[in-house]
């Protein structure tokens, strides 16, 4: 049998995984606290602009925006497998043509920043 | 099939001649045997799952009720069965103390070795049935040839391009190169892992944790030179791939082998070889 491909798909994946796991967490603390008004200083609006704004700060924001998509599509076709949804062509295709999209739309307001 | 039942520990053996025969229920943990006249009974009840191929035409459950001290495991308890109520019940067992893999069965629906199952942690009625996933050969007792099928095909031993002559000496292995696989070498073959993994139940053709395990093993070894060859059947789609990390394997492995972390380092490093032969001008892993 032939070696298979998976690998293309599945180190996107794994990187992506590593990303939520550090960033995830640190983001969703972060908009809460933004929520009840507590932003600590530096992270203001006006600074994570200037943020994004900078070539490098694109650079990361897509990086980790993009996998962390990536990564979602991936485990959630992995999930779909394991409950028994075999039609892994067509989950397959829909979930990644969606991290794609959601990819191609961050790239698109990076760019417009 | 079955080896001979030995007799329960005696409650009247007291203190004074007990050195003389040791608790042949004693597993080597610190549960075994105590010593006195306190031991407690408690009746049992079993539901086990019984098929007879010559007479059955599908399995059903079978109820059985019988006194066990409270210290012993599913296994004292069905070979007790089988010894005072029902000799035509057949089960694995060998060694009773979770070294030979054999034992291996779904007790209330969990894969387990049942000389492993204390029956102090089960309440009500345990219910007993042969592993998952494989064939029924008759009662409790499982058909393993797709697993051994699978573990030829992974090769698990040591590969060498050339063979040194035994005046060579030995081949040396430094205790770090040892650690680096000696985790993944404590593998009993007792198929726990294929049992509770809902990619081989859903893919029977998925080469599964236990053979892919090894196979990562002797890819470690710093004496082995036939990773190449093994990948060949470990980075296929049926082979690692077909993993989704559900993490069961570890969950129910008796020997804390972690067969996921040797399967998520498998994939890396098949990911690494399909980078180096497709990204890589003239790249061989």
């Amino acid at each position: 049998m032939a070696k298979s491909h998976k690998p293309v798909v599945w180190f996107p994946f794994a990187a992506g995984g590593t990303v939520i796991a550090f960033c995830m967490p640190v983001i969703v603390v972060l908009g809460l606290l933004a929520a009840l008004g507590q932003v600590p200083p530096g992270l203001s609006y006006e600074s994570l602009h200037g943020f994004a704004a900078h070539g490098t700060g694109k650079l990361i924001l897509f990086g980790v925006i993009a996998l962390s998509l990536w990564s979602s599509a991936h485990r959630l076709r992995c999930t779909c497998y394991d409950f028994g949804l075999r039609a892994d062509t067509l989950i397959a295709t829909m979930l990644y043509v969606a991290a794609i999209v959601g990819s191609a739309a961050t790239a698109m307001f990076l760019f417009r920043i | 099939m079955n080896a001979p039942f030995p007799p329960p520990p005696s409650q009247e053996g007291g203190d004074g001649g007990s050195q003389a025969m040791p608790a042949p229920y004693h597993d080597g943990l610190p549960s075994g045997r105590p010593s006195g006249k306190t031991m407690k009974e408690r009746l049992v009840q079993l539901e086990v799952l019984r098929y007879n191929p010559d007479t059955d035409t599908e399995a059903h459950f079978q109820r059985y009720e019988v006194m066990c001290q409270e210290e012993w495991v599913v296994l004292d308890a069905l070979n007790k069965v089988k010894e005072s109520i029902d000799p035509t019940l057949n089960y694995r067992w060998s060694c009773h103390m979770a070294v030979c893999g054999s034992c291996g069965m779904m007790i209330n629906g969990e894969p387990k070795l049942s000389c492993h199952s204390f029956l102090r942690d089960y309440e009500g009625v345990i219910r007993v049935e042969p592993l998952t996933h494989f064939p029924v050969e008759r009662d409790l007792v499982t058909a393993p040839d797709d697993f051994m099928e699978k573990l030829k095909r992974v090769k698990p031993y040591v590969i060498t391009k050339q063979k040194k002559p035994i005046e060579a000496g030995e081949y040396k292995q430094t205790p770090a190169q040892l650690m680096k696989f000696r985790q993944y070498s404590m593998c009993i073959n007792c198929m726990l892992c294929y049992a509770a993994c809902p990619e081989y139940g859903l893919t029977p053709h998925f080469v599964g944790p236990a053979a892919l395990t090894l196979a990562h093993r002797y890819n470690l070894d710093s004496r082995d030179e036939g990773r190449r060859e093994r990948m060949e059947v470990v980075a296929t789609r049926e082979g690692v791939w077909e993993c989704t990390f559900v993490g069961a394997c570890s969950e129910v492995c008796p020997a804390q082998v972690d067969p996921a972390s040797a399967l998520q380092q498998l994939k890396i490093v098949g990911s690494i070889d399909w980078i180096v032969e497709h990204l890589l001008p003239g790249g061989k892993p």
